[in-house]
């Protein structure tokens, strides 16, 4: 599926057809880091005594969650990322949409996972109000 | 002219028979993109209520707990399986396996069974064991 996206998409320039391997095994290996780091997640909230702001800023403070939950942003983000590329190639024909398509992908992707990163920063460097 | 109707027919534009494994095909894409907008969208925002403070969580919190929102979140616990069991399914099939006719439509249709299951056994453990 991905070869084919790639081959598909290489007059648009997104995707070099010489690519195809390398954008095959790293999507592969972000599904397994982005599964490995949901499940840790998941668990981590099940554990948790209560959901409410204190409780999980205090659990996010320590170093032990805040560097799981910062790869988890950028393993899941890159990943959402690169699916969102492959569908929109296979379905946006005409080049100047698929361009601008992969173009907001690429940007909001970014601007999410940054948020995100900053976000748990603020609470692991101690900035967060309690 | 006359057709072997044991035979697969080829996905030729519109002459092809619907089949679970395109059903799964297509319900992968569709899971991963709700996740990849809804579902970030909500993480990103619940991130920064957490890191804003109790005020600005108690907005996402109110939102959460709406009786509406629970449409979302069986969505999105929904869409968490099925995208999870048909990506496992990829990996099988990237190893050259399940490819044989009957045991690919076999797991197609069991990665459609069990996301629905285990969406309803979060949610039965939600409301009635931990909540109860």
């Amino acid at each position: 599926m991905t070869t084919e996206s790639s081959l598909a998409s290489a007059p648009a320039a997104t995707a070099p057809a010489h690519d195809a391997a390398h954008h095959w095994g790293l999507e592969r290996m972000l599904s397994v880091s982005t599964l490995l780091l949901f499940v840790w997640f998941f668990v981590s909230l099940w554990r948790l005594p209560a959901l409410d702001q204190m409780t999980v800023a205090e659990w996010l403070k320590n170093p032990l969650a805040a560097v799981p939950m910062l790869f988890l942003i950028v393993s899941t983000f890159w990943h959402l990322k690169l699916g969102l590329v492959v569908v929109v190639e296979d379905y946006v024909h005409q080049a100047g949409n698929r361009f601008g398509w992969v173009l907001v992908i690429n940007l909001a992707a970014l601007f999410g996972a940054g948020l995100a990163i900053l976000s748990v920063l603020k609470i692991a460097l101690g900035g967060a109000a309690a | 002219m006359t057709r072997n109707p044991d035979r697969p027919l080829s996905p030729h534009l519109t002459v092809f028979k619907w089949g679970p494994h395109m059903l799964v095909s297509i319900l992968h894409r569709i899971t991963g993109a709700g996740l990849a907008t809804v579902g970030a969208g909500i993480f990103v925002w619940w991130l920064m209520a957490v890191a804003g403070g109790a005020e600005g969580y108690a907005t996402f919190a109110s939102w959460a707990t709406w009786k509406w929102s629970l449409i979302v979140w069986v969505g999105l616990t929904w869409a968490f399986f099925q995208h999870l069991l048909s990506g496992l399914r990829h990996f099988v099939m990237d190893a050259g396996a399940g490819f044989e006719l009957p045991t690919n439509k076999f797991w197609a249709v069991m990665t459609i069974v069990w996301a629905i299951l285990l969406t309803a056994a979060v949610w039965a453990y939600i409301f009635y064991g931990r909540l109860a």
